[in-house]
């Protein structure tokens, strides 16, 4: 037996053994596990016990742990300066469970992120109401909240993969823009009853704090009423600058691009607005040369994590993890393929399952060593099933550029090398 | 007497009660006229929201080659943002250049737009008149008005732009639809 056995057996970790250390801190989610398990064969080796660090006011992460987003631009437009960079990517590959760390979620901005001084922001509701109003954070904070635990996504998750499908991509690169949290804050139902809304009222401008003023149009359905929150909160502390400090528009199961950041303007109308990001933005280009706009949901989707892109494998007993979600509610199941999508196998979801949040499964599977492919798909509580490849691009074209959510296909050769494919 | 009702609020939504309606009009502060102008910069397309004045793609093309040219090219292509002229016919290519003139369904959006994010690094900074020239000056380029054109609150929300039908709405949230039976 030799001391790379067992890390061998950790799916996705082979990479590391494989080539030694060398490089091999990029690996998965067990790459510190890998070098404590090739550094101690027996007991013996591990290292004596003594006093640790002074404990601190602030944990970090061990040393032997790497975990970073990339900041990237439009598709195929990688390892850009951070300068040139409009979102930063979440690395699903080394993270475990449902929830995305705070300092990892995915962060997409249209200038950058503003320094923003909590005792100066403004939030100002006006429009088509009675009273229109100017609050502070801490009239946020002193109004009822709820807690709620969602994924927000970028429409341009998934992207890279619209044309082709270059092989060297982590699923950080292709599924790097959807992240879940807990997010707190006030309902929008609460505000509007303070401004006394009028009741012909539809329509609801948000706008940013931010140097692009980033503004969408929300139409006021029942579901966005009951649901939508304005969040101060971000898994137990103020948000993140990044992600809309000190507050922002949550948006359940809606585009990334409607949970304004930075909030600083509601405006309630009775027609959208026809902002610069919902005509000339986020709108998909179909084949046919027409966009289809307004298409504000977030579709079913899912990705396996565990193995996938750039990971190496060993035969045997191989654990396969993703996660799912969707913009309709809940995941009712996810299928796994290891044959190329010619069997599907019902995968495990991890509990509790949230409504627009994402969820963890994971399948067991014994590889046989043979070149295979690898595929996930998920169904929501809806009925709303992920689809294949090939029916997506049928309906979409591949010019859409945003709302990708064809299933991902990650293809492994005879040496176990995992990689990104169209299907 | 306004601070004292509200620290009484603040000790029942301690005390775990969710605030009665009639405590509600507490919370914030009323917005005044004057400060609501100040941040109601929303242009619709009917042109809600366009303010008084006026500009030329004669006066915008000097403004543009100081203010925008650095990043979206001389003529509103070749820069390394945006491409902003051009590609009309493009959109069922496999390679679709969207540009103001081949994509944007309306001019009232280039104003709302300029005026509110550009330039980049010191958005707003462009005067009324100034914002209104760059738009004629970027619609002039991609010969949606003449080389001479003008425009003001009345002319633009008028234009009909090339790809002003290029757009359809998804049927869940098709604005002309949504709210009908209500």
């Amino acid at each position: 037996m030799t001391s790379r056995t067992p890390i061998e057996l950790l799916p996705g970790h082979a990479n590391v053994s494989r080539r030694g250390f060398v490089g091999g801190l990029s690996a998965g989610i067990l790459g510190a596990a890998a070098s404590e398990a090739a550094g101690a064969e027996t007991l013996a080796d591990v290292p004596d016990r003594g006093p640790g660090a002074e404990l601190s006011a602030h944990s970090e992460r061990s040393r032997f742990v790497k975990l970073d987003r990339i900041p990237e631009a439009t598709p195929g437009k990688r390892n850009v300066d951070p300068g040139n960079a409009i979102n930063s990517k979440t690395p699903h590959q080394k993270l475990v469970g449902n929830i995305t760390p705070t300092d990892l979620h995915y962060e997409r901005s249209h200038s950058g992120v503003p320094d923003i001084d909590p005792a100066q922001h403004r939030l100002l509701i006006h429009g088509m109401v009675s009273k229109p109003l100017v609050f502070s954070v801490e009239d946020l904070k002193r109004m009822p909240s709820i807690t709620r635990i969602v994924f927000i996504e970028c429409t341009g998750n998934g992207w890279e993969n619209w044309k082709k499908a270059d092989p060297d991509l982590t699923v950080q690169n292709t599924h790097g823009l959807v992240s879940t949290n807990e997010w707190t804050g006030v309902p929008l139902k609460f505000l509007i009853d303070l401004v006394a809304k009028d009741r012909s009222s539809n329509w609801m401008l948000a706008e940013g704090g931010d140097g692009a003023g980033v503004d969408r149009s929300i139409p006021l359905t029942d579901e966005i009423l009951s649901e939508a929150f304005v969040a101060y909160g971000q898994n137990g502390e103020p948000l993140r600058p990044a992600h809309g400090f000190p507050m922002r528009l949550v948006m359940p199961g809606f585009e990334g691009n409607l949970n304004i950041k930075w909030l600083r303007r509601l405006k309630f109308g009775n027609a959208p607005w026809m902002t610069r990001w919902e005509t000339a933005r986020y709108t998909q280009l179909l084949a046919d040369g027409k966009a289809r706009q307004f298409q504000l949901r977030m579709e079913t989707n899912s990705v396996i994590t565990q193995p996938s892109g750039m990971m190496q494998i060993q035969p045997g007993y191989n654990r396969i993890s993703g996660l799912a979600w969707s913009g309709h509610g809940k995941i009712a199941k996810v299928e796994v393929s290891t044959d190329g999508a010619k069997t599907w196998k019902q995968a495990q979801l991890s509990q509790p399952v949230l409504s627009k949040a994402q969820v963890r499964f994971q399948m067991d599977w014994v590889w046989d060593g043979k070149p295979t492919r690898i595929v996930s798909r998920s169904t929501d509580e809806q009925g709303n099933v992920q689809p294949d490849r090939q029916s997506f691009i049928a309906a979409m074209g591949t010019n859409a550029l945003f709302h990708y959510n064809a299933q991902q296909t990650w293809s492994i050769d005879e040496a176990g090398r995992v990689r990104n494919v169209l299907a | 007497m306004f601070s004292h009702r509200k620290l009484l609020l603040a000790g029942f939504l301690g005390a775990g009660l969710i605030a009665a309606p009639a405590l509600a009009f507490d919370f914030g502060r009323p917005a005044t006229p004057a400060e609501i102008k100040l941040w109601d910069i929303d242009i619709g397309p009917d042109g809600k929201g366009l303010p008084d004045g006026g500009g030329s793609a004669v006066q915008g093309k000097q403004i543009f080659a100081d203010n925008c040219a650095v990043c979206h090219g001389d003529n509103g292509q070749g820069g390394i943002k945006d491409r902003l002229v051009g590609g009309q016919g493009t959109l069922a290519s496999n390679m679709p250049v969207k540009t103001v003139g081949s994509f944007w369904p309306y001019a009232t959006t280039l104003y709302d737009y300029i005026h509110r994010a550009m330039p980049y690094p010191t958005p707003g900074s462009l005067s009324t008149d100034e914002t209104y020239a760059v738009t004629a000056y970027i619609l002039s380029l991609n010969g949606i008005i003449p080389a001479d054109g003008k425009v003001d609150k009345d002319s633009l929300p008028k234009i009909r732009m090339p790809n002003r039908d290029g757009f359809i709405p998804d049927p869940e949230f098709d604005p002309a639809k949504l709210f009908r039976k209500k």
